[in-house]
Formats: C-alpha cells, sequence, structure tokens
C-alpha cells in the first residue's frame, strides 16, 4: 500500500468535510478497497473511513412500507435484521464469507459496483432507490458500466430505499475460486411487473433483462422464460467460462429464481 | 505396552496445544535485532532482455539501506538442481544457470529483478517503484509443444534448444512395446493434460537470514521440509559457506506438500544480504508473490496407449509426455516426471511391456518441481483413466477388468525397473466395495435422477514407490545426494530421551508419533521422549521430509540409533545386576535378568551412564547416546483403492462430491488417527486437483491465476466427510517397522476416481463424453455435455 | 504517526501507526501477538480471523485505526490462563482438526464466532460457515467435525479416527 492518513468522522458532515480533501477517498468496509490497496492499484492521499457513522447503520421500515438500510450497514446485519425483505436477507447472507460479511457494506458495494457483485443485481432487481449524501438516484440511472456509477466526487451513499415485492429470489451462481457471482439473477414481482436484473455475467456490469421481465411480468413462472436467452457476445468470457456458458447460466438462474419465489 | 501411547496407539498430539493457543514459533513469527526487510521487484513480463537497472534514484528513498542486481551476485553460484537426468541417447540433459537475481534477461513473470534492502517493508516496497528499469520484451514461449518447434524463441540462449532432456523407459522394451500394440486385440487410447497446480501451503515462504560478524557464522531461518538440504545446496554450490560456518533452521513450518523441499533464491539472497549488510535481512512473501515464485507442480501433457489381448488382459503400455520444467530447473524437478513417474507405470497391474517417452521442456513460466505425489499422480491418473476408458469401450466391469489384470504375486519385479515387495490389490478392493457401499448405488442413483442430477461412481487403484530412497540407486540414476535419512538419539541422566532427526514436521505430527515408536522399544511413557528437529544444529544430517519418507526412512534411523542404545543400556544393566549381558531383557521399561527376579529400572541405568561410579567404564564409555544413518534396501509401496461417487447438475455442469472411499495398504501403522488425516488432507488436495484447480497463463505468459480470486482452492464446501480404512496391512518386507509411508496417498489416488465418477455420471445421462480435462470446472462439464 | 489504542484480550493496548498499517500488522508486529497469521493478501484464506467487538473479521483487511476504541480478541485469549484449553481447541485437539497449523487460529476464532450465534450448527451450516477459512493440510474433515464436536454434538458416526 501506498502512504495514506486515515480519518474517521462519526457524522456524515464531518464525512464529507474529509472528503472535501484532494485525492481523499471514501472507505466503507473495505473487503474490497483494502486488497486493491494493497496490490497498489490505488493511491489515495486520504481515506475516509465511513465506519464510525452511527446515523448511516441500520435497517428500518418506511411510512410507505420500503425498507431502508443505512449505507454503512453491513451484510451481516442486513441478513439479520431485512427480514421484512427474505430475498434481500438471503442475499445480504450469502456475500463473500461470515467475516467479510461482518465489514462489507452495502454503500461500498454499490459505489464500487463489481461487475460481479451480488448487491446490484438487488438494487436493481427491486428498482431501488439510492440516497446519497444530496440527492436520491433512482437503481435504473445508478449503475453505469464496470466499476462506474453516477456517483460524483465526495458523494457517498447514505441509505438505499427498497421497495418490497410480492415475491423475490436471487440465486447466485459461483466463481469457484473468488466465490463471486459468475452469474447472478435477482428476480422480484411487484403489483406491476416483473424485474429481472443480472450480475456477474456481462460485459456491461450489472443489466436488467427485459425480455425476460416482459414474459414473466404476463406469467411468473419458470416456463414463462423457456426459448428466451441473452446474447452470449454481450457476456463475460474468461477462466471461469465462457459467454455462452453465462448466458447459459443466465437462464438457468432466472428460471430457479422464479421457482423458488414461488 | 499400554496402548494409549505406543505403537498403533491414536495418540493426541502434543504439538497441537502450541497451534490452538497461538503460540507455534513459524519463520515469520522471527523478528531478529536490528532486521531490516527486503522487498524484491520481479519481472512483469514472462521474456525479456535487461537493458537497464537504475537504482540511483531508489537507493535514496527514506529508510533504504542497499539495493541488489544481478550484478551483486556476478562470481555467486547459481541455483543448484539436485538432479542430473540422462536421455535415450546416452546425453546428460541441459542445464541452465539460474542467478540469484536475474542476469541480463528475465525468463517468468516474478523473475527477480532487483531486491531492495530497507528499514522497513513498506519502506523497501516504495523505493520499488523508483526504480528505472529497461526490458526489451521478448516473445514468450508457454505452450510446451511450441517451444520445441524449430525456430522458437529460446528461454536460454546459451542452450541448444527449449528441450531439457528427451528421456526413454526402459529405452530397450521400445521395439517390443511396439510390436505388442501391432498384436494387441484392443488398443486404447487417451490424451490429457496433467493440470498445473500451486502447492498453496498456507503459510507463505519466509527467509531470515542473519550473520555473527564475531564468529564469522552464517544463519538462515527459512521455511523449509529439509534444512540440512538448504545448508547444503546454498552453502556448497551458491555462496560457498562450509556448513560448519552455516546454521540453517526451519522451525514450525505451515505446510508444505513438495514446494517447499526446493531451494530458492530468496533464501540466497538474506543469507548474503546479511553478511553484506551486517544486519539481519528479513523476507516475507505475500500470496500474490507465492504464486509467481514458488514452484509449481505436474503440468504434463500426455497421450497414453493401453494394448489388450482378447481376453482383455494388458499387454502392453506406451505413453508420450511433454513435462513443463518452466524456465529454470527447481532442485528435483528433473527427476519428477522421470523417475518419479515412469517408475510407477505398471501400477497395480501385471502388464508385461511399458515404455514411457517424456520430453522435459524449458518455457517461459514458474519453475515447476514436485507437488504431494510428485509424478506418481501424474503416473496413476493416465493409468487409471485409460484403464476406466478401456473398460466402457469393451464393455466390461472397471473393477473386474482391474481385478483380472492385477499383479498377485510379491516380490514382483514389474517391466518399469522397480520390485514391489508386497501388497494385497484385492484385499484392498475388496475393503472399497465394502466401505464405499457400491451395493447402495444404484439406488442412491435413482434417488439423484429423481432430483434431475445425473449421478456417477468412478473407482481407481493406485500404487506409489515412497520411503525415497536407496541412495545407491538413486545415485545411477542421477541424484547428486544420498537419499538416507539420521538420527541422534540422547538420553538424559533422568531418563528422559532426546531425538534429533533430520526429518522435518510440518504437519505431520512427528513430534507425537516418533516417541510412540521409542515408547514401544523402551518400554517407557512416550512423554519421556522428546523430537527435536528442523535445525542443522541438532540433527547431524538430514535429507528431511517428503516422498512419504519421514518415517519409513527418518524412523527406520531412530530405531536403529535407539537399537544401539538399548544395548548399550544392555551391558550397563548387565553391569549393574553383575549379570551376563547376554541374559538382560527389556520390558515396560525396566532391565531384569533372564530367569531371576533381578531388576533395574530405566532410569537407575541411565543415571550410572552419567555418574557412572560403578560402571564398567574398561569396556564402555560413560554418557548414552547414539546416532545413526539408514539408508534403505528399497522404496516402499503403498496401495490402496480409492471410490468417489459424485451429481451432476445437468443444467450447469456443477459437480458435486457425494462420497469418498479410501481403502490403504500403508503397512504397519503407529498412529491410526495420525495416518487418517494424512488421507483425509491427500483426498482434500487430490479433489481440488479434480474439480476446482488450475494455474493458467496465457500465450504471453501472464500468469492468469495470480491470486485466490481465480485460483479455486478447496473449501469446506467442496468436500463431504471421506470414508478411509487402512486395516488391510502388508507390511514392508526392509524397514525396520514394516511402514510404508501415508502422506501422498490420498493426493495420488483421488483425481482419477473423481473423473472417472463425472464420466459415469455423464455417460448415464445418455451424453458421450468419454474424457473431460482437469479441473472439471462447471463450465468444462456444461461445455463438454453440449457435446 | 498518530496513535491508536484499543482493548486487545482485555488489555488495553496501543501504539504508533502509519494510516496505512493493518490490524493484523499493528497485532503480530507491535504487540507482539503472533498467533494471528497471514496467509493471503485478499482476503480470503481466513488465516487472520480475530474478534473485534464480538464479531469475527479479517484482520489483514481492517486497518489499525479504525479499530480505535474496539473490544479486540485474539487467538491468544482463547485458553485460560492456566492453559486449559477452551471446548473449542480441546475439539480441535481430540479429533485432529489441525495439521501444520497455520489456519488453525483463524478456523478456531471462525468456529468460536459461529457457536456464539448457532450453538448447534448442521454439518452443512459448519461448512458453509468455514466459506472465508482455507485449510490445505486436513481436507476439512477433522476441522468440521471438530466443530460439531465441539457444540456438544455426537460425531461418533462420523467415520474415521
Amino acid at each position: 500500500m501506498y502512504a495514506f492518513d486515515i480519518e474517521r468522522p462519526t457524522t456524515i458532515g464531518d464525512a464529507l468535510s474529509a472528503l472535501g480533501h484532494e485525492e481523499a477517498q471514501a472507505l466503507g468496509g473495505g473487503q474490497t478497497l483494502i486488497p486493491t490497496l494493497k496490490q497498489r492499484l490505488a493511491a489515495p492521499a486520504k481515506l475516509v473511513s465511513l465506519t464510525g457513522i452511527s446515523e448511516m447503520k441500520g435497517v428500518c421500515t418506511a411510512d410507505d412500507g420500503s425498507l431502508c438500510i443505512g449505507g454503512g450497514t453491513c451484510h451481516a446485519d442486513v441478513a439479520a435484521e431485512a427480514g421484512a425483505y427474505p430475498a434481500l436477507a438471503s442475499l445480504a447472507g450469502h456475500i463473500g464469507d461470515p467475516a467479510v460479511r461482518n465489514r462489507g457494506t452495502i454503500g461500498g458495494s454499490l459505489a464500487n459496483n463489481d461487475p460481479s457483485a451480488c448487491y446490484p443485481s438487488a438494487v436493481l432487481g427491486s428498482g431501488a432507490t439510492v440516497i446519497t449524501s444530496n440527492r436520491e438516484i433512482a437503481a435504473d440511472d445508478f449503475f453505469d458500466g464496470l466499476f462506474t456509477t453516477a456517483l460524483e466526487e465526495g458523494e457517498i451513499i447514505t441509505e438505499v430505499r427498497f421497495p418490497v415485492p410480492e415475491k423475490a429470489s436471487y440465486q447466485k451462481f459461483e466463481q469457484p475460486a473468488s466465490r463471486f457471482a459468475l452469474v447472478g439473477v435477482f428476480v422480484a414481482k411487484y403489483a406491476d411487473g416483473v424485474r429481472v436484473a443480472v450480475t456477474g455475467a456481462s460485459e456491461g456490469g450489472v443489466f436488467r433483462w427485459a425480455e425476460a421481465e416482459a414474459a414473466l411480468s404476463a406469467n411468473f413462472a419458470p416456463e414463462a422464460i423457456e426459448g428466451l436467452s441473452v446474447d452470449g457476445s454481450d457476456m463475460i468470457s474468461d477462466l471461469h467460462g465462457s459467454g455462452a456458458y453465462r448466458a447459459h447460466l443466465v437462464a438457468v438462474m432466472t428460471r430457479r429464481a422464479v421457482a423458488a419465489a414461488g | 505396552m499400554p496402548k494409549d501411547g505406543g505403537i498403533g496407539a491414536s495418540t493426541k498430539r502434543r504439538e497441537d496445544v502450541r497451534f490452538l493457543t497461538g503460540t507455534g514459533n513459524y519463520t515469520d513469527d522471527i523478528n531478529l535485532r536490528g532486521q531490516a526487510y527486503v522487498h524484491f521487484l520481479r519481472s512483469d513480463v514472462a521474456h525479456g532482455k535487461i537493458n537497464k537497472v537504475d537504482t540511483e534514484a531508489a537507493s535514496g528513498m527514506p529508510g533504504v539501506l542497499r539495493i541488489f542486481t544481478g550484478a551483486d551476485f556476478e562470481g555467486v553460484g547459481s541455483i543448484p538442481c539436485g538432479w542430473q537426468v540422462t536421455d535415450r541417447f546416452g546425453e546428460v540433459m541441459q542445464e541452465p544457470a539460474h542467478p540469484v537475481l536475474a542476469q541480463g534477461k528475465v525468463r517468468h513473470v516474478g523473475d527477480p529483478i532487483a531486491a531492495i534492502v530497507a528499514e522497513t517493508y513498506m519502506q523497501a516496497r516504495d523505493a520499488a517503484e523508483a526504480i528505472e528499469y529497461d526490458i526489451d520484451e521478448l516473445p514468450a514461449v508457454v505452450n510446451m509443444k511450441d517451444a520445441l518447434k524449430e525456430g522458437a524463441p529460446k528461454v536460454h540462449d546459451d542452450l541448444k534448444n527449449n528441450l531439457c532432456y528427451d528421456w526413454g523407459f526402459v529405452e530397450e522394451n521400445k521395439a517390443a512395446v511396439n510390436e505388442a500394440f501391432e498384436k494387441a486385440a484392443h488398443v486404447t487410447t487417451l490424451e490429457l493434460v496433467n493440470n498445473r497446480l500451486i502447492a498453496n501451503p498456507m503459510e507463505p515462504r519466509v527467509a531470515v537470514g542473519d550473520f555473527n560478524r564475531s564468529t564469522g557464522d552464517s544463519t538462515l531461518y527459512t521455511t523449509s521440509q529439509n534444512p540440512h538440504v538448504i545448508r547444503l545446496l546454498m552453502g556448497a554450490f551458491v555462496l560457498g559457506i562450509p556448513e560448519h560456518k552455516l546454521r540453517v533452521v526451519s522451525p514450525d513450518v505451515g505446510g508444505g506438500f513438495g514446494t517447499k523441499i526446493f531451494h530458492y533464491a530468496e533464501e540466497a539472497f538474506c543469507t548474503f544480504a546479511a553478511k553484506a549488510l551486517n544486519r539481519p535481512v528479513k523476507w516475507t512473501s505475500t500470496r500474490s508473490e507465492a504464486f509467481m515464485s514458488d514452484a509449481h507442480g505436474r503440468d504434463h501433457v500426455t497421450k497414453i496407449e493401453l494394448a489388450l489381448d482378447k481376453d482383455n488382459n494388458f499387454t502392453a503400455l506406451r505413453t508420450d509426455t511433454h513435462a513443463n520444467m518452466g524456465a529454470y530447473l527447481s532442485t528435483f524437478a528433473p527427476s519428477v516426471p522421470t523417475w518419479l513417474h515412469g517408475t510407477l507405470m505398471a501400477g497395480n497391474y501385471k502388464t508385461p511391456l511399458i515404455y514411457v517417452n517424456v520430453k522435459a521442456v524449458f518455457t517461459n513460466t514458474v519453475p515447476v518441481d514436485a507437488y504431494r505425489g510428485a509424478g506418481r499422480p501424474e503416473a496413476t491418473y493416465q493409468l487409471e483413466r485409460v484403464i476406466d476408458k478401456a473398460a466402457r469401450e469393451l464393455g466390461v466391469d472397471p473393477i473386474a477388468l482391474r481385478r483380472q489384470n492385477f499383479i498377485t504375486e510379491f516380490p514382483y519385479a514389474t517391466p518399469v525397473a522397480v520390485e514391489y515387495d508386497t501388497g494385497d490389490y484385492n484385499a484392498t478392493m475388496d475393503k472399497l466395495e465394502e466401505i464405499a457401499d457400491f451395493k447402495g448405488f444404484a439406488a442412491r442413483r435413482k434417488a439423484s435422477e429423481a432430483k434431475g442430477m445425473l449421478r456417477g461412481l468412478g473407482i481407481n487403484c493406485y500404487i506409489e514407490a515412497c520411503g525415497i530412497a536407496p541412495s545407491n540407486l538413486v545415485g545411477q540414476l542421477g541424484a547428486r545426494a544420498g537419499l538416507y535419512e539420521s538420527a541422534t538419539v540422547r538420553v538424559n541422566a533422568t531418563g528422559g530421551l532426546v531425538v534429533m532427526t533430520g526429518s522435518h514436521s510440518h504437519g505431520q505430527g512427528h513430534e507425537t508419533a516418533f516417541p510412540q515408536v521409542i515408547a514401544e522399544m523402551i518400554g517407557i511413557d512416550a512423554d519421556m521422549v522428546e523430537i527435536v528437529h528442523g535445525d542443522t544444529g541438532n540433527a547431524p544430517m538430514g535429507m528431511g521430509t517428503y516422498g512419504s519418507r519421514s518415517l519409513a526412512v527418518g524412523g527406520s534411523a531412530m530405531v536403529r540409533a535407539t537399537e544401539k542404545i538399548i544395548n548399550k543400556a544392555k551391558k550397563i544393566a548387565a553391569h549393574l545386576m553383575e549379570a551376563s549381558e547376554a541374559d538382560i531383557e527389556l520390558k515396560d521399561g525396566a532391565f531384569s535378568v533372564a530367569g531371576t527376579d533381578k531388576s533395574v529400572a530405566w532410569g537407575d541405568v541411565t543415571l550410572a551412564a552419567y555418574v557412572p561410579h560403578n560402571y564398567p567404564l574398561e569396556d564402555i564409555e560413560p554418557g548414552l547416546e547414539e546416532t545413526a544413518f539408514y539408508d534403505p534396501s528399497n522404496f516402499t509401496y503403498p496401495s490402496g483403492a480409492y471410490a468417489c461417487e459424485v451429481e451432476v447438475d445437468p443444467d450447469t455442469g456443477r459437480v458435486t462430491i457425494e462420497r469418498f472411499s479410501a481403502a490403504d495398504d500403508f503397512g504397519n501403522i503407529v498412529n491410526p488417527m495420525i495416518v487418517s488425516g494424512q488421507v483425509h488432507g491427500g483426498i482434500g488436495q487430490g479433489i481440488g486437483q479434480a474439480l476446482l484447480e488450475a494455474c493458467a497463463y496465457d500465450e504471453n505468459g501472464q500468469l492468469q491465476t495470480g491470486s485466490y480470486m481465480d485460483y479455486a482452492m478447496p473449501r469446506a464446501d467442496d468436500v463431504p466427510f471421506y470414508t478411509v480404512d487402512h486395516s488391510c496391512q502388508t507390511p514392508c518386507t526392509h524397514n525396520p517397522l514394516g511402514v510404508k509411508g501415508c502422506g501422498e496417498a490420498g493426493a495420488i489416488g483421488s483425481p482419477p476416481a473423481v473423473v472417472n465418477a463425472v464420466i459415469d455420471a455423464l455417460q448415464s445421462g445418455g451424453k458421450n463424453v468419454t474424457h473431460i480435462d482437469m479441473p472439471l470446472s462447471p463450465s468444462r462439464v456444461w461445455d463438454a455435455m453440449q457435446g | 504517526m498518530p496513535q491508536v489504542n484499543m482493548t486487545v484480550n482485555g488489555k488495553s493496548a496501543s501504539g504508533q501507526i502509519e494510516g496505512r498499517t493493518l490490524l493484523v500488522e499493528f497485532l503480530r508486529e507491535t504487540l507482539g501477538l503472533t498467533g494471528t497469521h497471514v496467509g493471503c493478501d485478499t482476503s480470503q484464506c481466513g488465516a487472520c480471523v480475530v474478534h473485534v467487538d464480538g464479531r469475527a473479521v479479517k484482520a489483514c483487511t481492517m486497518f489499525a485505526a479504525e479499530a480505535e476504541g474496539a473490544e479486540v480478541l485474539t487467538i491468544e485469549s482463547m485458553a485460560a490462563p492456566d492453559g486449559t484449553l477452551n471446548t473449542i481447541q480441546q475439539a480441535f485437539q481430540d479429533h485432529h482438526g489441525l495439521q501444520c497449523g497455520f489456519c488453525t487460529p483463524g478456523m478456531v476464532m471462525s468456529a468460536a464466532a459461529l457457536l456464539a450465534e448457532n450453538p448447534k450448527p448442521t454439518e452443512a451450516e459448519v461448512r458453509n460457515y468455514l466459506e472465508g477459512n482455507i485449510c490445505r493440510c486436513t481436507g476439512y474433515h477433522n476441522i468440521v467435525k471438530a466443530i460439531l464436536a465441539a457444540s456438544g454434538q455426537d460425531v461418533s458416526a462420523i467415520a474415521a479416527e
């Protein structure tokens, strides 16, 4: 790691002013950023740890019934406390491993937007709202390709608000080494339609599978997507699987998610 | 001897207490006064000409003590290779130089270009980035067959080509083998890859060099399986330090699996730099560095052919293998695809004619050397896969085909130069059929199919040659060392014993198992025996721990030394009891005179040895300490039969290991608990090789699996509980304990069972798949299913 | 250099650190608590697992500065002051749940966290919980068996010694 200073503010306001310094970078749970720093792939002059900000932690239900998760809430806490949205709690409970889940945060995961991370699929698949230090961003406007989001410099995710669906399920097929999603599919059925978000698979990061959404909105059953497929040439092709394989898994995992959602 | 402490007892391990309480002493836990830290700047290209390494700016960075480059090691020896193979034309192998730091060229990603020594590790790493170097990238050779093509880029410009050797075994049999193939009723052919692996002991390598200016002595603390071997190789061949001025210490070592046998450049560097700087110098590998600097394993590409007569008897076997050496010859690299592989090609079968050809090839990759099993897994895998394929082609039961061809009479001289002393392959197969519950398989398959899963059962046999090895034999085969072991047994005045052994424990439990042997021999409590290892300052010499040799060779040396102790103690006891030495019996820790009630305790005799007031001083010296060297007269030949049951998800290609059973014959067993643990661990690694692990390079020689993000290590949820049995015992006939060795069996015996099971599952589902190369990852299995 | 203060194994501990000093470096180098190991640099092997404020974390993936004011427990805290092994440690010894010992501190700390939240886990739950702890020696058989035994469950039916 390159040398840097580290600050640990206790309020969002202090965090924002600390992030105002040049080359300052926010540090969530650090489960991705710290390994990146070890490889010397990033060189912040200052890290602003968000782990001391209690107002950014916790899970609650809003008046409209949506589930609100503080940006600094770790995966283990979401798994334990998001019982109102079981598919989301289950997703959180299967990210990484137990020790990673005790540190890694939803805000950190979303801000990083790793193409193989789980959370982006839940946010996009739920049509959630990402609330930052200065605005609200709809899920459909938030993700912007690999490791890129709508977040601006110094902007931090303070909360994510999930409308709770009638039914939902996340099905992850793990890459055997990293155990990130080789393909992960989040399916959520709302009164006004079904959303299907896919992570791990695409060169462009998390995406919605519109054809499957249309078919499942008409008939929420695994066989509804029979014959539908995503284009393998748009999918990631690497040591762990070809684009064609990933495309195949997208359909398999979607069917399984629908079946599991019931 | 009460059975809670002697031979055959599952004594709990005494070393566990320190490991469980965080008080072990691993090399990275050692910090010496005034210690500096080294970071190696490593090549990020696979092949290149070094034009310039400018360290001037970096030398001025905070904390930097000195920066070394290849130029600092001119006149210093090359990292040596310990085995010289002679090819099938009678020529010795091509053997390139291996400088401590790269000179002129870099030859693999990770080849060290410069070494920065600084007050702290972070300062050394910071300074590395200020080194200005200019390397012209050259085309890399990665694929072995491409490397042998005319005009291929040469890894070593001063060699003729990239062929280390072209070995034929047994060359004289070649014509007869070819003739047998022409006459065969059936020939089964299989082309396969034995995947390149990275050993990945959980403790990364560490070296701490120290120099004592007042005595001129050097000390190296290092994560080694064989500190005496490191002392010999580094002292005599690289740095020119005589043994009496060099001590090598390997304290608690966190796993080895072969990759900590070898002498590495970082060890020589730390020892050299400590003297140059007159300060201790420490290097701790990161895991990322380990991936590009620890010797890798396996990496064979093989075509195997099996000839059978009309009655399905094996009549001949022919193999053609390319074995990757990487960019330099690691310590034992040349021996692995040859003498540790070709000699095992008979397996458990009475195939009369065998010919093995191996071309060892230099490539721009990390050196490849022994990894758990070393040559024997490669032999077993190809043989047991081709037999399974033959059974399918012939429509016969794979177990029956094996049984029909089993060797049943011992000793048995194979056509590949080794003589099996004992074994009973039908017994282990019978045991396997029982513990693996073959009878219940059909019902289990039905249950799997009801869930939409394909279920397969795969079996295989294995034999290995352990207890490495008779020195006179390996000397003829090209070893540049003897492969005996030594032990010194020191008995203290009050009766306790210290055994200084050249064997090294890095997980094997010697500290517990070795005392069980002595406790049995003398009839005392095992707690009275302490095992000291891992320090050239103690045991007189040591060839170390690998090749499942510790108990068979090191244990035998300890037995021989203890026999000498007992013989001397009997003389003392005879004197004390005024009896004839011939009448003295040792039982339950006491010496008695046969036919009388006279007796003296063990402690009385040991005290007399050190307080010799009443002592036969005219006949024997005071004191009670003996040393023995044991050189085995043959290898040992553990064998067994393994079964694996898998489920394959036809939608995703994902393979799940449902059951795994192992029936082994290890001869006599000292501590069954430890033996089972060794088998479990080997199976875990074998399943890893079969389903998960692969070290991959791209065509430019970039390592694609440079961390656990891409190199899939087996995790707890990748494996089931295993059923292991070692009740079939045909004791080794030529070592005093009748033991054979158990450390590598699991890793040797398990990959073919897994692959055979997956093929069985896929064929049961109507898929015409006859082979998939390891690892059988979901994507590879799915690809194969697509036809 | 800034100062960090925390409680480690019940004792207050402080030291000078850099921003980039990892918790594991502080434990091993500043405090000399070398029972916590480093087996990788990508947060996967789990040899460095410790408890911070009652939760299992990877000490290689947390800065020492982030542990300011925290209660940290390491492997060195697990046995009784007289050296008596705790239930988990004893089960690891009884069932041969370790070989080289390098991953063992992390395994024990993870097992302790598991049993704290799930006192009678199933075999599958144990295996799943150990996803972030890699062992290269044991094939996991005896680790899983030891943890089940430490939870008070009968493991006599599980094959092998």
